[in-house]
């Protein structure tokens, strides 16, 4: 196949690319986005593969190759819970990492385009980032992964003068790269990575389980721009596109997450969140407030006896995998005539979106999922809402505290409505370390136990009743 | 193990009772035994047969129920007994404990016949109104019956809807209630007469209760009046100034010539209820209206209500009923009832059937009116109130977020946008022309992503995630092309795994993200 084809396709595979984020933005036509972005990433292989010339012998690895890795993910995408779906996509990303790495070392030791002058200088920049890139997302991949999956602590890990360890770490990045511009050795593109693979550790390390939505879709847009460096090096214009392309997306989703939160996207990447403050509202629970408990029979009435419930879910329902309950909650509630909604903050959850896919999954209709803008302005006629395992993002004191570690992130109203029942497991407070003042409201009351356990019990009631 | 004994009241019209078999059940958890009078819960619908089921004695002489038990609870003070002439104090045992209204500050008599008999005397009506009490806190449940019972009250003594209506015959006006005092019963009413679809418009000497009012659907009248500091502690209202009263009137004055119905629930406390109803406002409303005066039992709102009665003056029909919560004997009862559960449960927390008074508990110590023969009201006073004090918080709120200067933002714009000329303009002077034909495309992709990604519809956040990795795959076209061209095992080796973990990718990718996509349902 001559180039020209190849190249046809590979416009063609990236105007697929393109039409299938753009079909992600509603539910009706996500599906045929997901099928767009397939027939895209087949045509560029397929036009690559028949676009260069060679052996039987090498097609036969590459079709090996890609026949080992397609079976190994689609027998990953099968296997996986929908609880575990932001550990997988951290995995995922990490991979692209290492074959970034991976493409980035081969082209320096076997470069397809010949270069020497200016053009040789920019493609030793392109390798030099493309394996920069690649090898911080290989293992800060890694490290997201093994924090969501509870392998490695999801606290963060504050080390003294780590800002100055990563500052450091920098600099001798930008000291390598330099020698390797001028020597052209491999040397210290070895060391390289070696520091960017433990920075990318580090940088990890030091950020707290509750702002993963933030880091994963930070690691998202490297894995993109990671790509991107690749593209430059060889030169091709489809990986160009795409990684661009996956950047942006992954950036964006940063932003809007790091907006959810009140907070810069840099305090964020810094890390250390939640360890040094939180002990300046602390103060303000005096022990004359107590919060009110309640018993499983007690809210069944009260959902019964509503008009309209709103839930608010948040980690704690994705841990205790309590979805599938709520969901047929859901249903019993709905099939009375009572209207129920979801409400759910951007950052609920360990990845953007995650609580809509575990509604999902659990069949509740996604029409009655909203965002915290849609519904916040609506909880004052709302007779009953009902917490299941959020903390942070109900929290009054965002609104009212001013010295409150999370003061000034947009929060759900929660306690605008007639009741609130919080299902929790004790009194401990949430991820950022803040009381929370929603325990103490008059209208609170507390379910505690498993949110499983308590979910469980209360559908076992609302079914029998 | 302590017997509780639950007498049936004897105020005249008093149809409560202070335990329901629901609460007896309960009270027996916490390791009491229990003596009910016969047909102590017969006008509240409870029968001897039901405290029995629920595990309680009935006895059936009053004497002795009250020679028995060693912990009396009941809704009213003691009193003499209109029928035998014995006061209800003299019949009982030494050193016992008694929880009931008490009202320390007009019967300190009856605490002193209490105090020289050695009993422990538990004042509901004296608990601290703090939130950790609220579950006990027998004043707010019974003012709540109230207010919701005196709008019912009106309606039946109202010659018209209070919903208005396009019928065939003709339209009718909805009614207009004004409710003076936004307290617990003041809101009662204002939610009540707004459900029964009524205008409602609410005044309270407290600004802070403005919200309140409105979560419950009235309008709040406001003063045309510097703002007067007017929470007296403990959430309730205080004398107010000259000034302030006279510009108070002058708005109810305005507000009876217009509206159907008035319902007065203003208290001070330790003070008679303050006239803001006067007879000449009586006169001017129309003919047909209906005045609720909750606060008869202290002296009344109105001029012109008479405590206990219901009399019609100048037209208007003046409801001065005290025995609201009575009327509704049924869930008055069963929420008296549950407060002294939980004031019992807060004296026995080891279920043990015996009492322990800790007067280092706020709540207890508030409570607890006579203890070891001496008198220990008042307590010291515990300050808190409904409103946070808002001035400081807001200061330091505004510190905190202060915006950038206009001078700021431009500047770190301005920046930003020289710095990328710069790069751009680098890039365009010493970069070869192959470079910048792939850059272009690089920026405008960026561009192309930037737009389509902000129309993802956030519930999607996470396939779009796991799509655009599944794409982010395509570096396996780098690695094909670099295990084609491969000359040495190494940069095969490397290639080959590169093009096996990027596929693992591609295929994950898409499978999950089109099983998460089947999930999405309407």
């Amino acid at each position: 196949m001559s180039t020209g084809f190849v190249s046809v396709a590979y416009v063609l595979a990236s105007v697929l690319f393109i039409l299938s984020l753009g079909g992600l933005s509603h539910q009706e036509s996500a599906r045929r986005g997901n099928f767009f972005g397939i027939a895209g990433i087949i045509i560029a292989v397929g036009a690559t593969i028949a676009g260069v010339n060679m052996g039987i012998g090498s097609t036969s690895t590459i079709i090996l190759a890609l026949v080992i890795g397609a079976v190994i993910g689609l027998f990953l995408a099968n296997k996986v819970e929908m609880t575990q779906m932001p550990q997988l996509v951290a995995l995922l990303h990490s991979f692209v990492g290492l074959a970034a790495v991976l493409v980035g070392f081969a082209g320096h030791l076997d470069p397809l385009i010949k270069t020497a002058g200016a053009e040789h200088t920019i493609k030793m920049v392109e390798i030099f980032l493309g394996i920069f890139i690649g090898a911080i997302t290989f293992t800060g991949s890694l490290i997201a992964c093994g924090k969501l999956q509870g392998v490695v602590s999801s606290s963060a890990l504050t080390l003294p003068g780590r800002h100055a360890m990563n500052l450091l770490a920098l600099g001798l990045v930008v000291v390598l790269g330099s020698w390797f511009i001028s020597t052209d050795s491999l040397m210290p593109l070895i060391i390289m990575t070696i520091v960017a693979s433990v920075l990318g550790i580090h940088l990890i390390l030091a950020i707290g389980g509750a702002d993963m939505p933030v880091v994963v879709s930070m690691l998202n847009s490297y894995s993109g721009w990671a790509a991107a460096s690749i593209g430059f090096m060889l030169g091709n214009d489809l990986l160009i596109v795409t990684g661009a392309l996956v950047g942006s997306s992954g950036a964006i989703l940063s932003y809007i997450m790091c907006r959810a939160m009140n907070r810069s996207f840099v305090s964020v990447i810094l890390g250390g969140f939640g360890q040094t403050s939180g002990s300046s509202s602390a103060g303000s629970a005096d022990g004359d407030l107590v919060a009110l408990e309640t018993s499983i029979e007690e809210v069944c009435e009260e959902l019964l006896s509503a008009k309209s419930v709103i839930i608010v879910p948040g980690y704690g329902m994705a841990v205790a995998q309590a979805q599938n309950a709520v969901g047929e909650i859901t249903k019993i509630l709905r099939d009375k005539g009572i209207s129920v909604r979801f409400g759910i903050h951007p950052v609920a959850g360990r990845l953007p979106g995650h609580m809509n896919v575990l509604l999902a999954e659990a069949k509740v209709p996604y029409d009655i999922v909203l965002e915290m803008d849609e519904l916040n302005d609506d909880f004052p006629d709302t007779d009953v809402v009902l917490v299941i395992g959020a903390n942070d993002t109900v929290n009054p004191a965002a609104m009212d505290d001013p010295d409150s570690p999370i003061a000034g992130m947009p929060v759900l109203e929660v306690w605008k409505s007639g009741q609130v029942v919080i299902l929790k497991r004790g009194m401990a407070s949430g991820y950022a370390g803040v009381e929370n003042p929603l325990f103490f409201k008059d209208n609170s009351r507390m379910l505690f136990g498993d949110a499983k356990e308590s979910v469980d019990k209360l559908l076992g009631i609302l079914r029998d009743g | 193990m302590m017997k509780l004994g639950i007498p049936k009241e004897i105020f005249p019209n008093e149809k409560r009772v202070a335990a329901t078999p629901a609460s007896v059940l309960k009270l027996i958890k916490l390791g009491y035994e229990v003596i009910v009078e016969s047909s102590a819960g017969k006008s509240a619908h409870y029968e001897d047969k039901d405290f029995i089921d629920a595990g309680a004695s009935i006895s059936e002489k009053t004497e002795d129920l009250w020679a028995q038990a060693d912990f009396i609870l009941k809704v009213r003070a003691p009193m003499i007994n209109p029928d035998t002439g014995t006061h209800e104090a003299k019949l009982m045992k030494k050193d016992a404990f008694i929880v009931s209204y008490i009202w320390p500050a007009e019967n300190s008599e009856l605490l002193d016949d209490l105090a020289s008999k050695g009993t422990t005397v538990f004042a509901i009506d004296s608990l601290p109104r703090i939130s950790r009490a609220q579950k006990m806190d027998a004043l707010s449940a019974m003012a709540n019956i109230s207010g919701y019972r005196a709008v019912i009250e009106a309606a039946s003594c109202f010659g018209r809807f209070f919903t208005g209506q396009v019928t065939a015959a003709g339209k009718v006006p909805p009614a207009k209630i004004m409710v003076i005092g936004a307290g617990v019963a003041g809101l009662a009413a204002v939610g009540t007469a707004n459900s029964m679809g009524a205008i409602v418009r609410a005044f309270d000497t407290r600004l802070e209760v403005k919200e309140q009012v409105e979560s419950m659907g009235a309008q709040f009248l406001e003063l045309d009046f510097s703002d007067e500091e007017s929470g007296g502690g403990g959430g309730y209202a205080k004398q107010m100034s000259d000034e302030f009263i006279a510009a108070e009137m002058a708005l109810f004055a305005e507000q009876a010539k217009e509206v159907d119905i008035i319902i007065t629930t203003a208290l001070i406390p330790g003070r008679p209820a303050p006239k803001l109803i006067t007879a000449a406002m009586v006169e001017s409303m129309k003919s047909g209206s209906v005045i609720v005066d909750l606060a008869s039992e202290r002296g009344g709102n109105c001029e012109l209500t008479e405590p206990g009665k219901v009399v019609e003056k100048h037209g208007v029909t003046l409801i001065g009923h005290t025995d609201l919560p009575s009327r509704m004997a049924k869930v008055s009862s069963d929420l008296y009832s549950s407060n002294l559960v939980h004031l019992l449960s807060d004296l026995t927390p080891e279920k043990n059937g015996s009492p322990n008074v800790d007067m280092d508990d706020v709540v207890i110590r508030g409570v607890t009116v006579v203890k070891d023969k001496k008198i220990t009201w008042p307590p010291p006073k515990v300050e808190v109130s409904a409103a946070p004090s808002p001035k400081p918080s807001e200061e330091t709120k505004e510190v905190l977020v202060k915006k950038p200067t206009f001078l700021d933002r431009w500047l770190g714009k301005g920046a930003l946008l020289a710095l990328t000329l710069a790069v751009l303009l680098g890039v365009g002077g010493y970069a070869p022309e192959s470079f910048l034909s792939h850059f272009t495309v690089f920026v405008l992709s960026c561009f192309i992503g930037y737009q389509v990604v902000w129309n993802v519809t956030a519930s999607l956040h996470t396939p779009l995630m796991s799509v655009t990795n599944a794409i982010s795959g395509i570096i396996v076209i780098g690695a094909i092309l670099h295990l084609v061209a491969a000359e040495d095992g190494t940069v095969g080796i490397m290639s080959f795994i590169a093009v096996l973990i990027a596929t693992i990718n591609i295929a994950g990718g898409f499978k999950v993200t089109h099983r998460m996509l089947n999930m999405f349902r309407k």
